[in-house]
C-alpha cells in the first residue's frame, strides 16, 4: 500500500461520493429518478454490505471456506442483536464482545 | 421553469438549532463508528494526515471501511474507489428524495448541503419533513444543516481520537474483526421484509462463490444479483397480493 495509492483512493472516493450526494440536490435539481431506479437503489445497502461481510466471515486467508467458530459466533451475535434491537451500537458492542471473549477462551 | 440558482431561500437559525438538538441521540451511533474507523485506518498504516483527510472529505463510514479494507488487502486504488462508490450509491436515492423538500433553496446552500447528506441527516430530516408538511423551506434546510454540522463535527473528532488511540492499542484485541462487525451492525437494522432478506442472502452467497474473480468484480456482480433477486421477490409478492385481493372482491 503506497502513499500514492492511499492519496489516489482518498481523492477518488471523495469526488465520487460528493457527486453522488450532489446529484439530485444540484446537478439534476428538479428531476426525479425513474421508479425502477429508486427501487433498485433502495436495495443497494442490503446487498452491497452483505457482499462485503460474507467473504470476511466465511473465507480464510487462502480464499477457501473455513468455519472459524470465533468469527461465526461474533457475526451471528452482531446480526441477531442488530435485527432484534435495530440499534447499531448494541450490535457493535455485542459482536466485538463475543469476538474478544471467544478469543480469550481460545476457541 | 425555475432554476435552483435563481432561488434565494437560506436556512433559518431556528431550524438550525432544532436540528442540532434532534441530532444528539444519533451521536451515540456516529461516535463509536468514527472511533473504530480512526483506529482501523491507523492500524492499516495510514498516517494522521491521510486518516483525517479521508474521513473529512468522504464522511461515509461504511464506504471508508470498505475502501480501507480493499487497499490493505493489496487491491488497486481504483477498485477501492469503485467499491466505496457502490456502497455510497444509496445516497443518490437520498439526494433525489430530499431535493423535493428544498424547493427554492439557493445553490450557494445546496453545494455545502450535499457534503452533509449522510444516513443520519437524511433519516432524521425526512422524518421531520413528513411529520410537518407545512414547515417553511428555510426551517427545513436549517434543520438539515443543524444535524449535518453536529454529526460531522463529532464524526471528525472521533476519527481523530480513534487514530490517536489506534497507535496505542496492543494487537490481539480483536480489532481485525471490527470492520465486519461494524458492517453487520449497519446493515442488520435495515433488513426488513422478505424482499430485503432474499436480496441480502443472494448477494452474500454470490459474493462468497465469486470471491476468486479478479479485481473485486465478484462484489459488483454479487450486488447486482442481490438487487435483481430483491426486485423479483418484491414483484412476486405484489402479484400474489393482487391475486388474493381480487379473489376477495
Amino acid at each position: 500500500m503506497t502513499d500514492t495509492a492511499i492519496w489516489t483512493m482518498i481523492a477518488g472516493l471523495a469526488v465520487a461520493t460528493y457527486l453522488i450526494r450532489f446529484s439530485f440536490i444540484g446537478l439534476l435539481a428538479g428531476r426525479r429518478l425513474p421508479a425502477v431506479v429508486t427501487e433498485a437503489l433502495s436495495f443497494v445497502p442490503v446487498t452491497v454490505l452483505p457482499a462485503i461481510i460474507a467473504p470476511m466471515v466465511l473465507l480464510g486467508r487462502d480464499g477457501h471456506l473455513v468455519a472459524d467458530p470465533q468469527r461465526l459466533a461474533a457475526a451471528a451475535a452482531a446480526l441477531g442483536v442488530g435485527i432484534a434491537t435495530r440499534r447499531m451500537l448494541a450490535a457493535i458492542i455485542t459482536g466485538m464482545a463475543a469476538y474478544i471473549l471467544l478469543g480469550q477462551t481460545g476457541l | 421553469m425555475r432554476r435552483p440558482d435563481q432561488d434565494r431561500v437560506t436556512p433559518s437559525r431556528r431550524g438550525l438549532l432544532a436540528g442540532a438538538w434532534a441530532s444528539l441521540p444519533v451521536l451515540l451511533a456516529v461516535a463509536p463508528f468514527g472511533l473504530i474507523f480512526g483506529t482501523l485506518a491507523t492500524e492499516a498504516g495510514f498516517d494522521l494526515l491521510q486518516t483525517m483527510t479521508f474521513t473529512t472529505m468522504v464522511v461515509a463510514g461504511a464506504s471508508q471501511l470498505a475502501a480501507l479494507q480493499l487497499l490493505s488487502d493489496g487491491a488497486p486504488a481504483l477498485l477501492a474507489v469503485l467499491t466505496g462508490a457502490v456502497v455510497n450509491l444509496r445516497m443518490a436515492m437520498y439526494s433525489a428524495a430530499i431535493a423535493v423538500h428544498w424547493q427554492g433553496l439557493g445553490m450557494a446552500w445546496r453545494i455545502p448541503a450535499a457534503f452533509f447528506l449522510h444516513d443520519q441527516a437524511f433519516a432524521l430530516s425526512i422524518a421531520r419533513y413528513r411529520a410537518r408538511p407545512d414547515e417553511r423551506v428555510a426551517d427545513r434546510a436549517g434543520y438539515f444543516f443543524g444535524i449535518g454540522i453536529t454529526t460531522v463535527t463529532v464524526w471528525i473528532a472521533c476519527s481523530w481520537l480513534g487514530a490517536e488511540i489506534g497507535a496505542r492499542i496492543p494487537p490481539g484485541w480483536g480489532l481485525g474483526f471490527a470492520a465486519p462487525v461494524c458492517f453487520i451492525a449497519v446493515v442488520a437494522p435495515m433488513i426488513r421484509g422478505t424482499a430485503n432478506v432474499v436480496a441480502a442472502l443472494v448477494s452474500a452467497v454470490l459474493a462468497v462463490v465469486l470471491a476468486g474473480l479478479p479485481g473485486g468484480t465478484g462484489l459488483i456482480v454479487a450486488t447486482a444479483g442481490g438487487i435483481a433477486a430483491g426486485m423479483a421477490t418484491a414483484r412476486h409478492i405484489a402479484r400474489k397480493l393482487r391475486v388474493v385481493l381480487e379473489a376477495a372482491e
